[in-house]
């Protein structure tokens, strides 16, 4: 029996007969946590977020009580800003659009309370450009808040004012990283910014303390105060709590959005029972687990992890990928991370190389260009790719190449579209390397009749 | 005042007071101002780590990745206090993630390695990508010597390149201003020129456009890089993106002897650095002073050499003999003239000197002045329009040293100078580098006049009516000091001969006293100016090497003070 | 700069007010909702466009320039009538969008390199690929104009094609 789902954010979801209107919000019990909240005071919610050990559901799963705590606004003079992330481009994600565009107000009143909870006055939703119709939806429900008094001046009459505006962006991945965002919405290019000194806490919007956090956390924000958090604690496993909307696509019979508590289905079960197994009777050859700048999982591996038993003895254990459990801390085990929960089946008929030569023109055309490793680093990976799947490789020199190259861009770049450009390459090529070389070691027939 | 006003940045200068923390650069301990970068650290205890965007006097940008370096911080116990070693200083756990030196501030107990395996292979891999889209323009490129390229793939890169793809293609010599030409493809976007334009002379002109390998620097189409500072951009681009139209394709670089001097262009005096090659200045660049210019100066007084480089320079002493010039030589020149002088009471001499001649010049000038009985002397003063950075609202350069020196009465003299000419009182006038014209006597004056000696070093508008023309040296061609409106002393250089039989003027003026007053007991320039500090309290107690490269602030007093000088609102205390 | 006799709809400039309006620490960051709102209305960012937004909100035109050529969802130059947006990133190309890119060009007859918008000889379509639109799960995805598609086989195109002539 599989796994059941757990759909808190995603409670309302998808439930023939919901609208994404405030009536049928309001109907379903929405707006009645933020009157707690607007109970509570604003040190009260940052605890209680802190307790729930919440992790961002964004991609990188910083700890979002950390994260508040960088900013205390007691001691802070300048105005403190919340940006909500909605710019979901992490190719294999698509959970942010479902909460955007089918139930807004669960994003607003998580929003809200959060803006609340660390006195900011004026936020913003950074939402993709492409996402038209969602501005269009968030924009009526902001002004359904407004109308309300959820939203505006002297929200629920408690003395407390807040401003929220949509901002749209235009098409660019690297918005999704928070100082790109930053930057972008100070109208300039995304050009992430070095850390230190711009930490966001510290010089972010308008060199003011800023938080950036993503759709999902926010609305779990919500769910926080709704049941406390130490029961939202309870919920997962320790350190990797809550629920994850895991998204899955590729090749699964029923791609789709679900969610599930942290760490409670493994991969094979997500794969094989909820999402109906791998199309067509075929095999599972490999996934990648955490959107695309996750490194990749080989399906036909034994992953060695150490973890505490039920003794709490620190014992090793084999796994196969289907044993994985859909945790954060698992995940990074194995060589990979939880990522943005954005998972992409391959059978066994998928070329490795051509899935990573399309993953690399992905990240050719989405860097920013602003530093050097990743800006020369990240074509000339994709060129490379290109030529090898294009059949005029030069044997495993290429391979070394690219491996090289990749090796030069992670860790060396101003934010981390470093590594996401280079951790497909070295996962690819770690796990499947033989593929590569081989294609590499292909000439196409004009190559062989000019020899 | 130790730091130029303008500039928005200063990261290579601590403020005195600053407290030394201890850091380890590559296994050894020093002590450095706390709050220093680490590539500024790295440079003064001789360790240098190369760097392409950073630049001391502008935001930190972080873009170029070459100042990557292993970075250490004091290992913690689990009182979290430093765990401290046998050496007495504290151990250093090293992060495996490498940190860029430029935004990295020197804390206590830091840890520094600029020559590890990491760090190597750090800047062995942030080489190779510069060069890989980079077009093989060397042996056409103005910055082929002077290229931070050329250099650090030298010192830190790779002998050979593992790139076979295409080369991405920009635009190549694209008119980007009045002065400048940019290439693209050689541009390493580490934007320096963006940022100097926005944040040193606030002319927000300069931007990339596109995304990734694609990006490129440009313009906006309606508008140019053309503001009185764009050559500052050229000096400071690492590579040979920015280049200048002057310079181009003139000379290599490493064929330049490099002659310290100043700019006498404007009262501000920037300080320079003539570029010449045999007998012939090809650029001019600045030279850092941070009591002066700091590493800046203006567009227009780099091409004040293009003034002395003129076909018409007048080369030979040149006597007039029947309404024709005719080529003589110093002696019988200086020998005629100073006999015909002797003629004249001093009431019926009038002496026309220059604020562009040095402090030597003109006192020597004074000399023979006071030797002579004149009274009527002055210069032509230059007034023009400020800005609020380097070009200050007087057009000449040594205005001070010509009040100091008793020449100058701020132009005040010249109507008087001109009436007496006109009415025939004065029948002797000895003008140095000015047009009696532009001072206020006309043609028709000058035809009264019984002897007129003019010491210059090319024709104007009234050099014909004169009866000697002698030919003298311009600037980097003779050695001297200036004043600028600040009250700084400061060295000219020389970097070239003068033309033909063209001498310094000091010399000249010497040996014209000589002539025509017997007074001299001068032989060589440290004379000069050893008799000028003896007889000026402002250079009292100074030397020649006592000024040094960066020159000397005067004591500030009415002797020295200009009346009205001022370049910027941020006057100097 | 501005062609003094070029009148914008009043109730546009209202609505660049408005924009203007939702950031009061810094005009600035109205740029890139000025140049969708530009986009929206007429149909392209041109010169003037880049030149009245710097005007309006007190920045060079390189400033505006810079965001144009940066963000790829801002065009220079007119489209045709319908805009196709095919995404082509792995999971929607795992799903066959390679399929539905040639399929949209054979029935609308665009020509041209893949790596940039091709426009139909009638003018009526153009057809560019772009990257992730976040719906991997139903891929391939396509947009047309602003409308949002799911699972567009090669059936689905001749609808939309149909749809949208």
């Amino acid at each position: 029996m599989a796994t059941a789902q757990r759909r808190i954010i995603l409670k309302n979801i998808d439930v023939p007969g919901y609208t994404n209107d405030m009536d049928c919000y309001l109907k379903n019990g929405g707006y009645e946590v933020l009157k707690k909240a607007f109970g509570m005071e604003q040190t009260a919610i940052k605890d209680e977020v802190k307790k729930s050990q919440l992790r961002g559901r964004g991609g990188a799963g910083f700890s979002c009580g950390l994260k508040w705590s960088f900013i205390d606004a007691s001691k802070v003079t300048k105005p403190i800003y919340l940006i909500c992330n909605a710019d979901e481009s992490e190719p294999g994600t698509f959970k942010d659009r479902q909460i955007i565009h089918k139930d807004p107000h669960q994003l607003i009143e998580g929003m809200v309370m959060s803006c609340y909870a660390n006195n900011v006055k004026l936020a913003y939703i950074y939402i993709r450009g492409e996402m038209s119709e969602g501005a269009v939806i968030l924009n009526r429900a902001l002004d359904e808040a407004r109308a309300k008094n959820f939203l505006g001046k002297n929200i629920l009459g408690k003395g407390y004012d807040l401003e929220i505006y949509v901002h749209r962006g235009a098409g660019a991945y690297i918005c999704g990283e928070e100082t790109g965002l930053i930057e972008s919405l100070e109208g300039k290019r995304a050009y992430p910014r070095i850390k230190p000194p711009y930490f966001p806490a510290v010089l972010g919007l308008y060199m003011c303390p800023t938080i950036v956090n993503n759709v999902e956390t926010l609305c779990n924000v919500k769910h926080v105060i709704e049941m406390g958090g130490e029961n939202f604690a309870k919920i997962g496993t320790p350190n990797n709590t809550g629920t994850r909307i895991l998204c899955v696509s590729g090749d699964v019979n029923k791609p789709g959005y679900y969610e599930f508590e942290c760490g409670s289905i493994t991969m094979g079960e997500l794969l094989h029972e909820v999402c109906g197994g791998i199309k067509g009777g075929r095999k599972l050859k490999a996934i990648i687990p955490g959107g695309s700048s996750s490194k990749v999982l080989r399906a036909d591996q034994a992953y060695k992890i150490k973890q505490k038993d039920a003794d709490g003895n620190m014992v090793e254990k084999s796994l196969t990928l289907e044993d994985i459990p859909m945790d954060f801390d698992t995940l990074a085990a194995v060589g990979s991370m939880a990522g943005s929960g954005g998972i992409i089946v391959m059978d066994d008929s998928r070329d490795m190389v051509e899935c990573l030569a399309n993953l690399s023109e992905f990240y050719a055309h989405e860097s920013c260009g602003q530093c050097t490793p990743c800006r020369e680093g990240v074509l000339w990976m994709k060129k490379i790719l290109h030529r090898v799947s294009h059949g005029h490789g030069r044997g495993n020199e290429d391979i070394d190449l690219l491996q090289n190259v990749a090796d030069n861009i992670a860790g060396r770049t101003i934010c981390a579209f470093g590594e996401a450009a280079s951790w497909p390459v070295q996962s690819f090529l770690e796990k499947f390397r033989p593929d590569f070389e081989k294609r590499a070691g292909e000439s196409s027939g004009l190559e062989k009749k000019l020899s | 005042m130790s730091t130029h006003p303008m500039n928005p940045f200063n990261h290579d200068l601590a403020a005195p007071d600053t407290p030394l923390v201890n850091v380890q650069v590559n296994g050894n301990w020093v002590q450095v101002p706390k709050g220093l970068n680490v590539v500024e650290v790295a440079r003064t205890v001789g360790s240098f780590i190369p760097h392409y965007c950073y630049h001391p006097k502008l935001s930190i940008s972080g873009n170029c990745r070459m100042c990557l370096f292993e970075m250490g911080t004091p290992k913690m116990g689990p009182d979290r206090k430093p765990i401290m070693g046998a050496d007495g200083k504290n151990e250093i756990a090293w992060m495996p993630r490498p940190q860029i030196g430029c935004a990295t501030q020197v804390s206590e107990g830091m840890g520094i390695r600029t020559d590890s395996p990491l760090a190597k292979e750090c800047r062995n891999g942030v080489m190779e990508f510069l060069l890989i889209n980079h077009p093989l323009d060397c042996p056409i490129c103005d910055q082929a010597g002077e290229c931070k390229l050329q250099e650090y793939s030298n010192d830190y890169g790779r002998n050979y390149s593992r790139f076979v793809e295409d080369k991405v293609k920009k635009p190549k010599n694209v008119d980007i201003g009045e002065r400048i030409v940019l290439d693209d493809e050689r541009c390493i976007l580490c934007s320096r020129c963006v940022r100097f334009s926005k944040e040193v002379v606030h002319d927000d002109v300069l931007g990339f456009v596109n995304r990734g390998g694609q990006s490129t620097l440009t313009t906006h189409p309606g508008k140019r890089l053309d503001n009185n500072y764009s050559l500052n951009t050229v000096d400071i681009c690492p590579v040979g993106a920015l280049t200048s139209k002057d310079f181009r394709f003139k000379m290599r670089v490493w064929f330049l002897k490099e002659t310290a001097s100043i700019s006498t262009w404007d009262g501000t005096g920037c300080n320079i650095i003539i570029g010449s090659r045999e007998n012939t200045v090809y650029r001019i660049t600045p030279r850092e002073n941070e009591a002066v210019n700091s590493c800046w100066m203006p567009d227009e007084a780099r091409f004040e050499f293009h003034e002395f480089q003129r076909e018409d320079r007048f080369t030979k002493p040149l006597v007039k003999m029947q309404n024709e010039f005719l080529p003589s030589d110093w002696k019988d020149a200086l020998q005629q003239a100073g006999l015909k002088l002797k003629k004249y009471s001093g009431d019926q001499i009038a002496m026309i000197g220059s604020a562009r001649m040095t402090n030597e010049e003109l006192y020597l000038l004074g000399l023979l002045a006071k030797e002579l009985n004149v009274a009527l002397i002055d210069v032509l003063p230059r007034p023009k329009e400020a800005d609020a950075f380097l070009i200050s609202n007087d057009g000449n350069p040594n205005s001070t040293g010509a009040r100091v020196l008793g020449i100058s009465q701020d132009g005040k003299q010249l109507p008087l100078i001109a009436e007496q000419i006109g009415s025939g009182q004065v029948q002797a006038l000895i003008v140095f580098g000015e047009d009696p014209v532009a001072c206020g006597i006309p043609i028709s004056s000058l035809e009264k006049l019984g002897l007129y000696i003019f010491a210059g070093t090319v024709p104007n508008a009234s050099t014909n009516q004169a009866d000697y023309i002698l030919p003298t040296a311009a600037f980097g061609e003779k050695r001297g000091t200036m004043i600028n409106i600040f009250g700084r002393l400061q060295r000219l250089g020389k970097a070239v001969n003068p033309p033909g039989q063209a001498c310094d003027d000091w010399e000249l003026l010497r040996d014209l006293r000589s002539a025509s007053t017997g007074g001299n007991s001068i032989h060589n320039y440290e004379d000069v100016f050893r008799s000028m500090a003896a007889e000026h309290a402002p250079f009292a107690g100074l030397s020649w090497s006592k000024i040094g490269d960066l020159g000397i602030a005067l004591e500030w007093g009415a002797a020295v003070r200009g009346q009205e000088s001022v370049t910027h609102s941020a006057v100097l205390s | 700069m501005i062609a003094p006799l070029q009148e914008l709809p009043e109730d546009f400039v209202k609505k660049v007010d408005e924009i203007v309006s939702h950031y009061p620490a810094s005009q600035r960051s109205a740029s890139l909702m000025l140049l969708h709102e530009w986009q929206e209305r007429f149909g392209f960012i041109s010169e003037f466009a880049i030149e009245w937004i710097a005007q309006r909100l007190e920045l060079q035109a390189i400033n505006i320039l810079e965001l144009v050529t940066f963000y790829p969802m801002f065009r220079q130059k007119p489209f045709g009538k319908c805009q196709v947006r095919v995404c082509r990133t792995l999971s929607c190309a795992l799903g066959g969008s390679s399929k539905t890119y040639e399929h949209f060009k054979n029935l609308t007859g665009a020509q041209g390199d893949e790596h940039g918008p091709i426009t139909s000889p009638d003018g009526k379509y153009t057809i560019e690929f772009v990257e992730c639109l976040a719906s991997c799960g139903t891929a391939p995805v396509v947009m047309m104009n602003e409308d949002f598609y799911e699972s567009v086989d090669e059936k689905k195109v001749e609808e939309l094609v149909q749809k949208y002539s």
